[in-house]
């Protein structure tokens, strides 16, 4: 593999989806989302729970096929080049990705190989990842003793160091405390500025949403409820309004939706907050 | 090959990539998840040492009992002789039919997405998983071997052989471990995972020559035995092992045998992998 650093992605859509959507059975998850994000862009998926955020972005990832319409992710084809889209992608899950039973270097090394990163660049790439993370010290503990806003560092890292035109964060900061949330956010602005890369994010936390993004798109029943940036949306609902305004706004009806995360999901949620926390 | 001009024109697909290149890094992936799990081994070994109580306790009981019956064994070969090879490779497969439920768990908890977000190819995954499966069975094996060194099997060490019986371990341990993958992904829940895992070790380990000869079968026994990869891992394991071991089936056809079934139940598992994802 090239060094991938001399070849900062260069301005244009970083993603760009056409009608995309995907059906499980009856049900559509995601209906019809056309979408643009631009380059160097940190852009928040915002929505309820069951609203499609988690599909749509498994159709961004390649992990699921789309029933239909089409999307590019740094410049690839997500339903006939997944294996190109893979390559220029991060994915950090919002369940726990990071191997516990192995060190935080180990876990490093795994990426390093599954990415193809040269042998001879391992190593250093690996403890400069970590350090940029500010983990060089536990680099070698299990990854099941650190605490969660450090096994989430580690997985943005894990998830970097193949220097990923996109990174796609899935709420990155789910069960952890404030200080650990705040650092989190450090370390994606720091990528991002150093880098020139791309963020696409989803949070249940609207100020983080409110702080952080240049741009939001907030998914309702698997469609697109409104996009644009943080104090757009907010002039639309009124003077003086929150993103948690627009949120209760611009929802079809919050009720209904509320009951729509499943059993499943919520013991998943849980668990992940559980050992993130 | 260029990475610049992802987003200017048309994209570049890696038709580039040299296929020597697109080899090493398909060897390196199949490794980096191999050499994962035997990191993990090595932090936590206790389960290694858990399970290397239950070959003991078949040689040591039921290969003592058994021992003293004539005509079990085909031959001038003993009975604990002819016995350590089936419970060599039946330690190996317990290990390796189990194996899917680490995927399961790996799917619970994510780190299963870490896997399928990555370019390495679903098979290069499912290759790496059966490797380590192997490299596990190998700490059995080696465990075996001690024990029957002490009840006095006759046991080749000439390193060829030994070579041999390692390679025969790690085939057979793909093979099942493989097998074991593709259920996980169909039930895909622990629980199922338990009951059906149980329900296929028994007849996989009894319908086979493990703890007795084919020719001590009735004819549909014998029959479903043949089909049984075990049976052929068990008689290539007879074969090397063994001072005085001989192969029924010739060393080229189980190879053979463990090897295709193998190639067929990754190409499957590789396809289904992929899905867990979804």
């Amino acid at each position: 593999m090239p060094d991938i650093e001399a070849n900062a992605p260069v301005a244009g859509a970083a993603l760009s989806a056409s009608a995309l959507t995907r059906k499980f059975g009856d049900l559509t998850a995601v209906d019809q989302v056309t979408l643009t994000i631009n380059q160097g862009e940190i852009f928040g998926l915002i929505g309820p729970n069951g609203a499609g955020k988690s599909t749509l972005i498994k159709m961004l990832t390649t992990l699921l096929p789309p029933t239909s319409g089409s999307a590019t992710v740094a410049g690839y084809d997500i339903v006939t080049q997944p294996s190109d889209v893979r390559r220029h992608i991060g994915y950090v899950p919002q369940l726990l990705s990071a191997d516990g039973s192995l060190t935080g270097y180990e876990n490093m090394l795994l990426s390093a190989r599954l990415y193809g990163i040269p042998r001879r660049e391992q190593a250093e790439r690996i403890r400069g990842a970590l350090a940029r993370m500010g983990l060089s010290e536990v680099a070698h503990h299990l990854a099941g003793k650190y605490s969660g806003g450090m096994i989430r560092r580690l997985e943005i890292a894990q998830s970097f160091l193949h220097r990923p035109t996109v990174l796609f964060l899935d709420e990155p900061t789910v069960g952890l405390d404030p200080g650990a949330r705040e650092t989190v956010w450090e370390h994606v602005l720091d990528l991002r500025d150093k880098f020139n890369r791309t963020m696409i994010v989803t949070s249940h936390h609207m100020d983080e949403i409110d702080e952080f993004c240049d741009r939001i798109a907030l998914i309702d029943r698997g469609r697109i409820a409104a996009v644009g940036t943080p104090s757009e949306l907010k002039t639309r609902v009124g003077p003086d309004a929150t993103l948690d305004d627009v949120f209760l706004r611009l929802v079809a009806d919050t009720s209904e939706t509320e009951t729509e995360g499943n059993y499943g999901e919520v013991r998943r949620a849980r668990r992940a907050a559980r050992e993130h926390g | 090959m260029a990475k610049s001009g992802v987003h200017a024109g048309p994209p570049v697909s890696m038709v580039d990539r040299s296929i020597g290149q697109a080899l090493g890094d398909y060897l390196l992936q199949t490794w980096g998840v191999a050499a994962a799990e035997v990191q993990k081994l090595h932090h936590d070994p206790f389960e290694l040492l858990t399970r290397a109580v239950q070959p003991v306790l078949w040689l040591m009981l039921f290969g003592e009992v058994m021992a003293r019956v004539r005509g079990v064994a085909p031959g001038n070969v003993p009975y604990l002789d002819f016995l350590a090879a089936g419970i060599l490779a039946q330690s190996a497969l317990f290990v390796a039919i189990f194996y899917g439920i680490s995927a399961i768990w790996e799917h619970d908890l994510g780190v299963l997405q870490r896997y399928l977000v990555s370019p390495a190819p679903r098979s290069a995954l499912v290759l790496g998983k059966a490797l380590s499966a192997g490299v596990r069975a190998l700490s059995q094996a080696l465990i075996v071997y001690v024990l029957a060194l002490i009840l006095g099997v006759g046991i080749d060490l000439n390193p060829f052989n030994v070579l041999g019986v390692a390679a025969a371990i790690v085939f057979g341990s793909a093979l099942f471990s493989t097998l074991s993958l593709i259920i996980a992904c169909i039930v895909k829940t622990r629980e199922r995972f338990m009951g059906i895992g149980q329900v296929l070790t028994m007849p996989i380990f009894f319908a086979s020559n493990a703890i007795y000869p084919l020719s001590l079968m009735p004819a549909w026994l014998r029959a479903v035995s043949h089909a049984n990869p075990l049976t052929y891992e068990v008689d290539a394991l007879r074969a090397l092992m063994l001072t005085n071991g001989t192969s029924e089936y010739g060393l080229v056809l189980d190879f053979g045998v463990l090897l295709s079934v193998t190639v067929v139940l990754t190409a499957i598992a590789a396809k289904m992998y992929g899905r867990m994802g979804y």
